[in-house]
Order: structure tokens, then sequence, then C-alpha cells
């Protein structure tokens, strides 16, 4: 076992030279055979959306226009009005969360607005993900949260109103075992 | 067929009667009972078995199961209008030891299993790092590797624990959305080292390749820990249900971080919030708060046999076996109650027991016949004990829905039957 050693002297040299107080862990020696991505790339695969709106798209929808969405694409497993159906309720809560049967939609329950628009465009409709136009996703995410009550039936939204949202339920999460 | 367990030099001795310290349970005894004389005599008829006097079937490239075990098969419960979206359960009433076949290791997609040619896929470590980095699988196939044994445990397994009554279903189709496996791969540690990682960064949200490409946001200080890119499943590669070509292996850690047909790690300073980890894979308390980000699988056990749907034919000696595990360690004891709980026996523990992986416990019990409750209860090295399911409500409430981790307690009537009871 020398060369493991030897890595062990090195790091403890290294960390004498730069004066840094502790020691390195040996490393596993390893093969560099990562291809460098460009930032190009990037922009045009990259599908995560956080809370403070980073990622989102340039693009824009209305209310009404997602409402003519849901109807064709979500409507037939998530109900009408989005009230459930073979798939989960999204809008119309009655029982409040402190109730033994709570009634977690969109409106009641989500934290983040933001989260829409990740979740839609990433995985809906069901049968052809990834096939919604980034004004389409703004239109349905419109949608969904006016039948929530949460913002008005003349929105028209964008990044820096989704990003901007509140969320009734945005203080409701305990970090377990978040860093 | 299980032999006299006491000849088995391991485990504790039979006593009379009930469960006792020195490792008998009252009303006990073994499922597959001591050799009866009727398996005797059909052995001595060997002579006439034709599989004796034919040739067999010629080799084959991939080994498959006897036919006569054809029903050893997950339970399937899935979507109605959507066929990839749901679940299938591992049979564990139907295996011993402590590792899932491949064929049988759980399921949870959300749309569907993709068939992904690997010379297609790639793996993408972008966001804080000095470099963003590209990795096809013949690469990746060529780093360092390490093996674990571990489980993989869905955040829902057992969530009919919540129910107001005691579901009636096998132990599998109830609890078996956890498996365990020998997962090999290359810890992800060299992979950020490589991409180099910014002072920074604190979380690493990773994607799946799937119809949906689910996401999920993991700590860096626990990616560089312990979590491996997974690229064997028990020797081979990854079977598609689990991953192919690569998944993430986060030991202890719950399933859905475990991210299946992994192409993508962006390095970040916060979670992306994204919908499994905000609307789902959290749990509900009775305030209205809801607990976040709840990781590790908690200390937890459960008797396969005897279990529900099954029956003692006689009174006899027979033998309890169970599967314990915790996602903060070692299991380092399970004890065993033929009385719901009043006393408790210590099971001998098949070893190795290993940190984060399936330990299989064994307890012979002499059944007198009448009516008793089994139960498990499981501590782990770290000190947490699997609670009983009223104290787990206490605390939780009943609409968390995931990590439901009580004690379970089957009943044995004096008809034999073993149901499922609270
Ligand atoms: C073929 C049936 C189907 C169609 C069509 C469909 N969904 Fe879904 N949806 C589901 C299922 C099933 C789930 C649960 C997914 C899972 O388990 O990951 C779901 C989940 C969701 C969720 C998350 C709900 C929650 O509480 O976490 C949202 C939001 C959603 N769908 C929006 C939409 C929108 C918008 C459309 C139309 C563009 C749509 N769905 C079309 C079946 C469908």
């Amino acid at each position: 076992m020398d060369w493991f050693r030897i890595f062990i002297k090195g790091a403890a040299l290294t960390a004498l030279l730069t004066g840094c107080a502790t020691p390195l862990p040996p490393r596993i020696e390893a093969p560099k055979l990562g291809t460098p991505v460009t930032a190009d790339t990037l922009i045009a695969q990259t599908l995560n959306v956080f809370p403070d709106g980073r990622g989102l798209p340039s693009g824009q929808g209305s209310v009404a226009e997602g409402a003519r969405l849901f109807a064709r694409h979500c409507a037939g497993c998530h109900g009408k009005d989005g009230r459930g159906g073979t798939a989960e309720e999204l809008t119309g809560a009655s029982r409040p969360l402190d109730h033994p049967a709570a009634d977690k939609t969109i409106g009641s329950y989500w934290p983040y607005a933001t989260t829409l628009f990740d979740f839609i465009r990433r995985a809906k409709p069901m049968g052809a993900p990834g096939t919604l136009s980034a004004d389409e996703v703004y239109a349905l995410s419109a949608w969904l949260l006016h039948a929530n009550g949460l913002i008005a039936a003349d929105t028209v939204m964008d990044a820096a109103r989704l990003a901007a949202l509140r969320m009734p339920n945005r203080d409701g999460f305990l970090r377990i075992e978040a860093p | 067929m299980a032999r006299n367990p006491n000849d088995h030099p391991d485990q504790p001795r039979v006593g009379e009667g009930r469960l006792d310290r020195r490792g008998f349970l009252k009303h006990g005894a073994t499922l597959a009972a001591v050799t009866t004389p009727a398996v005797a005599q059909a052995t001595q008829v060997g002579g006439d078995l034709p599989w004796l006097h034919v040739p067999g079937q010629p080799f084959s490239g991939y080994g498959q199961p006897s036919p006569h075990e054809r029903y050893t098969a997950r339970r399937i419960g899935a979507n109605r209008a959507v066929a990839g979206n749901g679940v299938s359960f591992t049979p564990l009433e139907d295996l011993e030891g402590t590792i899932t076949p491949n064929g049988l290791h759980f399921e949870r997609h959300h749309n569907g299993v993709p068939q992904i040619d690997p010379a297609q896929h790639r793996l993408v470590v972008h966001g804080r790092v000095r470099q963003p980095l590209s990795f096809d699988v013949k690469s990746l196939l060529r780093y360092p590797m390490r093996s674990q044994l571990l489980f993989i445990e869905c955040g829902g397994n057992s969530n009919a624990g919540w129910h107001a009554e005691p579901i009636q279903r096998p132990a599998g189709s109830v609890h078996g959305l956890v498996s365990c496996a020998e997962w090999t791969g290359v810890p992800l540690s060299i992979l950020l080292d490589e991409a180099g990682v910014d002072p920074g960064a604190s979380w690493v949200i990773a994607e799946g390749a799937d119809a949906g490409a689910m996401n999920m946001s993991i700590p860096l200080g626990k990616m560089r820990d312990d979590c491996l890119i997974g690229l064997y499943q028990n020797g081979e590669r990854l079977r598609p249900e689990n991953g192919y070509p690569m998944r993430l292996i986060v030991p202890g850690w719950e399933g859905v971080l475990h991210v299946k047909w992994l192409q993508r790690l962006e390095v970040a300073d916060q979670p992306v919030m994204s919908r499994n980890e905000t609307s789902k894979y959290t749990e509900l308390l009775p305030s209205g708060k809801a607990r976040q980000f709840t990781f590790t699988m908690g200390c937890k056990s459960l008797i396969t046999t005897p279990s529900h749907g099954q029956t003692l034919r006689q009174p006899d000696v027979y033998q309890i076996s169970g599967l314990a595990w915790s996602g903060h360690g070692r299991i380092s004891r399970v004890e065993v109650s033929a009385d719901n709980g009043r006393h408790w026996s210590d099971a001998a523990l098949q070893s190795p027991a290993l940190p984060r992986c399936f330990t299989r416990f064994r307890l012979p019990w002499r059944w007198d016949g009448k009516p008793a409750v089994l139960k498990s209860r499981a501590t782990d090295e770290a000190g947490n004990v699997q609670p009983e399911r009223a104290a787990l409500i206490a605390e939780r409430g009943r609409a968390g829905y995931f990590h439901y981790h009580a004690i379970v307690a089957w009943a044995v009537e004096d008809d034999g039957l073993v149901s499922h009871i609270y």
C-alpha cells in the first residue's frame, strides 16, 4: 500500500505549503473522462425551475388560454374543473390542512408557484410529456392558479409574475433533514 | 423444508409454551413444519420419477426460475388511465435470506419504464461547478467502483398502516415497496471533484431520463459522503425498471431520491422544490404543518413467515422469520412477541448485519393451537427503536401518508389462519 502512504504524505505536504490547517483526505485515483459541455447545450436542456424564478424561460400565457388547454389536454384525467378523476384533485380544497382528511391541492398545499411550471413543462401531458410550448405552460399555470382562487381571471402569466406570487402555504413546511 | 430448529446452533432454544427470554415463543412454531411422514414417502418413490430417466433440458443463455415458482411475482398496482404510473411490490412473504432477485425488486414509476439505448445516454454534471461535464456509459464503466449491499425503500411503503382498519393483504403487498440488492457503481464524489464544485454549493438536483424527467434535490454533503452512480444490480447491469443504464444510489434514504435513468446532476445553492419534494413525499402533521426533506428511512421490521394469508396446519414448532432494516445504520436487535407485546424474546440475527441493509431474523416458536398475536420490534445501532402503531400515530397523526414504520401485528387464530390486526 505504498502508493496510499505517498498520497497521504503528499496531501499533508500540500496542506503545509498552502497553509491549510486540515490535511486533505487521500484521493481515489480515477481517469478523467468527462467531456466539456457548452453553455448553449446546457440552456437548451435544463428544465429545473427554482423558487426564485431561475430557469424560467421567456413567454406568457393567459388564464383564458389555459382554460382551453386544460379542457383539451388535462381534464380527461383530472376532471373538468381540476377537481379530480382518475388522477388527483388540483383545485377545490374544502377541508383545511389541519383536518384529518385534508385536501392537498395546488392552492392549499403547494409552497411555490414555480413548481407548477417546472412540473407541467417536464411531465405533462402524461401521453406526450415535454411537448407543450413555454406559452402553453404559462397559460396552464395561470388557469390552475386562477381555479385555486390565487390570481384574477384577466392575469397574463410570465416569468416575473410566477416567481413573485406568494402561495398561501409558503411557510407550511418543516425542513427536517435539509442543510 | 425447515429443519428442526433445535438442531441449529445459532438459534435460541425452544422452550415449553410461551416465548420466554431464552428465545422461545409461547404460542408458537414454524409454518414450514418439520419433515412429515408424507414427505418422506414421496422421496422414496423417486425411482419412477421421469426426470431420472429422460435427458433434461439443454443449456440456457439466461436462466429463469422453475415454472413451479411462477406465482412468486411482483404484485402490480397501477393507475387506471396511465399504465406506467404506480407501483409493483416485492413478494416479501415468498422470499428468504436478504437479497431480492432482480426480477422481483419493487418498482415505483411515474410514467413508465423508458427503453434506453445506452449508446445515446449521457450523464451531465453542471450548475455550480468549474467545468460542466458530460459522461457516456462506456466511460463511467472505466471509473473506480464500490459495491454495497443496501435496501431501497419507497417513502410510501406500508402506507396502509395509516388507515383506520388493518388492510388484509399478503405482507409483501403492503410492505413490499422495499427490496435489498448489491449495488455497484462509481462514488459520486469522484465525478463531483472532476467537475469542480463551487464552495457555495449545498444541493444537487438529480433528474431521470423517463417520460417526465423526474427531478429531486439531495444535499451535497450526502452526495459526497456515500452516494453512488449505480451501474450494476446483484452483479449484472441494472434492470430497465431499476434505472438502466444508471441510477443514483443514496444509502438509507428514501427510494424516490435514488433517481432512475439518471441523466443530469445540477449542483445548486438551494433545492429546486420539485413537485415530488413539496406536493408529495412530505408528511402532513395534525397541526397542518408538513414535514419536508425527511430523507432517512426509519428503523423497521416485519415478520414474513408466518404472515397474513398463511395457515399453521397444526400445533407444532414453527420458525418465525422476518426482515429488519434501518436507514440509520446496522440492525442491532430484533425482539419477537407471541402475546401482542406483553413478553418479548430476542431473535437470532443472521450475520453479517450490515448497515442500511436487510437483516434476516429468525426464532423458533411452539404454537399451542390457541390464538396468538405475533409482533417484531427492531432496534438499530443508533438506538432507534421501532415504535408501536399507537405511538407513531400519536406523534404524526394519520394524514402523513409517508414514512410509516410501526410494529406490524399478525393474529394467529385457533384454526391456524394468520391475519393482520392492529
Ligand atoms: C392520462 C391522465 C393524465 C392527463 C391527461 C394529465 N394528467 Fe396530470 N396527473 C396524472 C397522474 C396519474 C398524476 C400523478 C403523477 C405521479 O404519480 O407522479 C398527475 C399529476 C399531476 C399534477 C401533480 C398533482 C399533485 O398534487 O402533486 C399536476 C399539477 C398535473 N398532473 C397537471 C396536469 C396538467 C396541467 C395536465 C394537462 C396538460 C395533466 N395533468 C394531464 C394523470 C394525468
